[in-house]
């Protein structure tokens, strides 16, 4: 529940203080620059925003592995194992394959971090390294996390990984380590730019809607007008965590 | 009055001994056998003037880095002055030891000093050290930043003050 008191705040002060840092660089005279700040500063993330997905499990299930590799090559995983094990490696999203014993109805779904508004891997965390943030981004924060893996045991979803192996050639906006918990950041470094995440984009870049991301909070949003069209299911809704994932079709 | 010179000779010479001790361990001497060798880390890649001041930076980078890591990570804070990516931008070189001088990185800058001081900061057991394209690159920034409007009201105000 977002606390509405909080983010009706008036934002022209802050715009006008966020214009002042945004000083790049600055002719002085011909051939003398200053120097300053190099761009606009943006944020902090408020709880105005609830950043959500919707995925259409009846979507041609090849999508889905476009999705996966997309996220691979964004965020650099998926490369570095030498002792590779499918029970054990990284897997930020997979693929899951569902059928009906019933009618034998098949259907296959991408399954990541569900962005829980009340996340169980945050509760267990013994140092604070699990996080979530306003706009309701469940992270790791790595520089904290001490591998203790409670918060793999505390998801519903078994949606966080352990990096068990030396890792090289980390994107930059991604630094990822031996003994370190990580999941999807909802391509947050994207998200903060106004963006789309990684794994979106490729599949709309298709001419697929599968996938659609959005602002939850806002009415006029794409996925909050989907989300009040289609009948919507979040995996394990009876746990009561709230996932910010919503699925169609499952 | 003798009493006046001899402190006064005394205070010199302890200014003296107070000078050598500092000059000494300033400007000292390539490393002696067995001595370890002073940190020369290496030339920045491009750009002649940091953030802030030479002795700003040396003495202060870890508190800047440090500090904003927080605000980057767990309030959303993006775009502010200090970086890694942006030490990455401009201090990483390269050197005949790091992968046959093929890629930029920052080993030749940082690791001199902290392997002098003997600082096991680990951040690049995680971060990547290596320069890769687009490193520094703010052209994704959202389309209601206001940059060129700020630079167009300071450069306004730049000239304002020059006329004057």
């Amino acid at each position: 529940m977002t606390d509405k008191s909080m983010t009706k705040v008036d934002t022209s002060r802050r715009n006008i203080l966020k214009g002042g840092a945004a000083a790049a660089v600055i002719t002085l005279a011909p051939g003398v620059t200053l120097r300053t700040v190099e761009a606009a500063v943006t944020g902090p993330a408020t709880n105005a925003k609830r950043w959500g997905m919707l995925i259409d499990a009846n979507a041609p299930s090849d999508v889905w592995d476009i999705a996966v590799e997309a996220c691979k090559a964004e965020q650099g995983w998926g490369k570095d194992e030498a002792h590779a094990n499918p029970a054990t490696d990284p897997q930020w999203i997979r693929k899951v394959n569902i059928k009906d014993p019933k009618t034998g109805a098949k259907a296959s779904l991408p399954v990541m971090c569900q962005h829980c508004a009340n996340p169980p891997c945050v509760d267990v965390c013994p140092t604070g390294a699990s996080m979530k943030r306003a706009d309701g981004i469940v992270l790791v924060d790595k520089h904290i996390c001490i591998g203790c893996r409670y918060c793999m045991m505390a998801c519903p979803y078994s949606c966080r990984s352990f990096v068990h192996e030396d890792v090289h050639g980390q994107r930059p906006h991604m630094p990822r380590g031996k003994g370190t918990v990580e999941a999807c950041t909802l391509c947050v470094h994207r998200v903060d730019k106004g963006q789309q995440p990684a794994c979106v984009e490729a599949i709309s870049k298709m001419g697929s809607d599968a996938m659609i991301f959005g602002d939850l909070n806002d009415p006029k949003s794409e996925i909050a007008q989907a989300v009040s069209k289609y009948v919507t299911q979040r995996i394990r809704s009876d746990l009561g965590v709230e996932p910010g994932i919503h699925y169609r079709g499952i | 009055m003798r009493s006046t010179s001899r402190i006064l000779s005394l205070t010199i010479l302890g200014f003296a001994i107070l000078a050598f001790t500092i000059g000494s361990s300033i400007f000292a001497a390539p490393a002696k056998a067995g001595e370890v060798p002073v940190p020369s880390p290496a030339k920045a890649f491009k750009g002649e003037q940091c953030l802030e001041p030479t002795d700003v930076m040396r003495r202060n980078h870890m508190d800047f880095l440090q500090h904003q890591r927080d605000e980057t990570l767990r309030e959303g804070i993006r775009g502010q002055k200090y970086s890694l990516n942006s030490c990455i931008d401009c201090h990483a070189v390269t050197s005949p030891d790091v992968a046959g001088g093929q890629v930029r990185t920052l080993k030749p800058f940082c690791a001199q000093c902290h392997a002098y001081a003997a600082v096991s900061i680990d951040c690049f057991q995680c971060h990547n050290g290596a320069y890769q394209p687009g490193i520094g690159d703010q052209s994704a920034l959202p389309a209601d930043h206001q940059t060129k409007a700020m630079i167009a009201t300071l450069e306004k105000q730049l000239a304002k003050g020059a006329d004057k």
